[in-house]
């Protein structure tokens, strides 16, 4: 995986999602692609990926595409066309060359690190190799944290396929039950959660209706994850929305944190009935 | 648009039973009104039988646009977005006796034929045939018609959409 965490967003983003959890964070990362459910044969979409305080606006910090992954129905790798980084979003297009279902993903798994140094407060964000580098050996106060977020939106050519939906066992994921590109306004879907591959279970998932700019109210509601990680959505109407959960243990792979902080978002299309 | 709109069931008095090994016929008027728009293009239609739950179970016609270059045509087929999900996605097109050029505006009819492709033998019960049409530029409207199959007795239903489609009638012939 390609680490470039120290690029990944402006420093005053940094702070304030590195210090809030999930919920509290104003800023939401997401992806947008132009069409979910497509036909034809000549298919390509454009996907904006961005970082604001409402959805979903290019108001605030472009989503960088460094840990950019984009699967195939087939389980290979796309190579995203056109891309690039403006003010407010990142955009890419997709040849959609494959009948089936693509998972556009932007990974990323990092250190983040809290310490003083002569009495001052320190932050810190990189990779492991950089880590030993570039925070000082006589940090007081030290405390590292990994950080493992997943920033999602699927989209279908023709007959919507699973091959690409495959979890990989690292991090906070989804694993879908109702099919992420056949969701219906005023029907539930349902999907499962889960922390390395195993099911996360009462872990509370965000949900938010796009189009804030044209409401007074957020619309946002939650759902928590069951024994098994499962949860079922209702979606009060057809439109764009973003889902987000996050998770904090100690079970951190990268040395030196000492806790982990996984979180997981996509973005879904609800249709029309 | 999923309202179903006023139908009339018109059952006529009872007939002498016919030769069972009559097929019966399904026929079905679609009307495209003239719409008065700067920009108009045909519409995209698609036909199809479902049950009372909407599970569907024959596509019996689709229009859609076939001659672009590249079957560019096929890449608003999703448009009919509930024929799409329920069929569409599953069907490769073009079909013989199911996709066809699209339509001026007027009426257009059409016969089926119980146990003759694109109907089929259609099991006893009852139905709703929908009507599914998307414009470029335009709008979107469905429209569902009731009907009992086999009809024991010619019958005629019909309803009608607002926008983008006027009447649909089924006729139903033992």
């Amino acid at each position: 995986m390609k680490l470039a965490m120290k690029k990944l967003l402006p420093a005053s983003f940094l702070a304030i999602a590195a210090l809030l959890p999930l919920e509290a964070q104003a800023h939401r990362q997401w992806l947008l692609p132009s069409a979910t459910v497509l036909s034809g044969s000549d298919t390509w979409v454009t996907v904006d990926a961005a970082v604001s305080n409402d959805l979903f606006y290019f108001e605030d910090f472009p989503l960088r595409l460094d840990g950019l992954q984009v699967t195939a129905p087939d389980g290979s790798q796309v190579k995203p066309e056109n891309t690039g980084t403006g003010k407010h979003r990142s955009v890419f297009d997709l040849n959609l060359t494959q009948e089936g279902t693509y998972k556009i993903a932007v990974v990323s798994d990092g250190l983040f690190a809290n310490y003083k140094l002569n009495g001052a407060n320190k932050r810190w964000r990189g990779d492991a190799q950089t880590f030993a580098k570039e925070v000082p050996a006589d940090a007081q106060d030290l405390k590292v944290t990994q950080t493992q977020n997943r920033v999602e939106s699927f989209v279908t050519r023709g007959k919507p396929g699973t091959a690409a939906l495959k979890p990989t066992g690292q991090g906070l994921e989804l694993a879908p039950v109702t099919h992420p590109n056949d969701l219906l306004a005023e029907t539930a879907a349902s999907f499962r959660l889960l922390l390395d591959g195993k099911p996360a279970s009462n872990v509370k998932v965000s949900i938010l209706p796009g189009g804030k700019r044209y409401r007074d109210q957020t619309g946002e509601f939650n759902v928590t994850t069951d024994a098994d990680g499962k949860f079922s959505v209702k979606w009060p109407a057809a439109g764009m929305y973003w889902l987000g959960a996050e998770i904090t243990d100690a079970k951190a792979s990268l040395k030196p944190a000492t806790e982990r902080r996984a979180s997981y978002i996509a973005t879904f299309e609800v249709m029309p009935q | 648009m999923r309202r179903l709109l006023t139908v009339t069931l018109t059952g006529m008095a009872a007939a002498p039973l016919a030769g069972t090994a009559m097929a019966a016929d399904l026929s079905v008027k679609v009307e495209l009104p003239q719409l008065a728009v700067a920009e108009y293009h045909r519409p995209y239609v698609a036909m199809w039988i479902e049950h009372t739950d909407q599970t569907p179970v024959s596509t019996l016609a689709v229009w859609y646009d076939g001659k672009k270059p590249n079957a560019e045509g096929t890449k608003w087929l999703k448009d009919l977005r509930q024929w799409w999900r329920k069929a569409g996605r599953d069907l490769t097109v073009p079909a013989d006796g199911i996709t066809g050029a699209t339509k001026v505006p007027g009426e257009q009819a059409l016969t089926f034929t119980d146990g003759k492709a694109p109907l089929g033998k259609l099991s006893a019960g009852d139905y709703q045939l929908v009507v599914e049409t998307a414009r470029e530029a335009g709008g979107h409207e469905l429209v569902r018609v009731p009907f009992t199959w086999p009809p024991k007795a010619p019958a005629t239903a019909s309803a009608k959409g607002e926008h983008e489609l006027g009447s649909v009638t089924v006729n139903l012939k033992p």
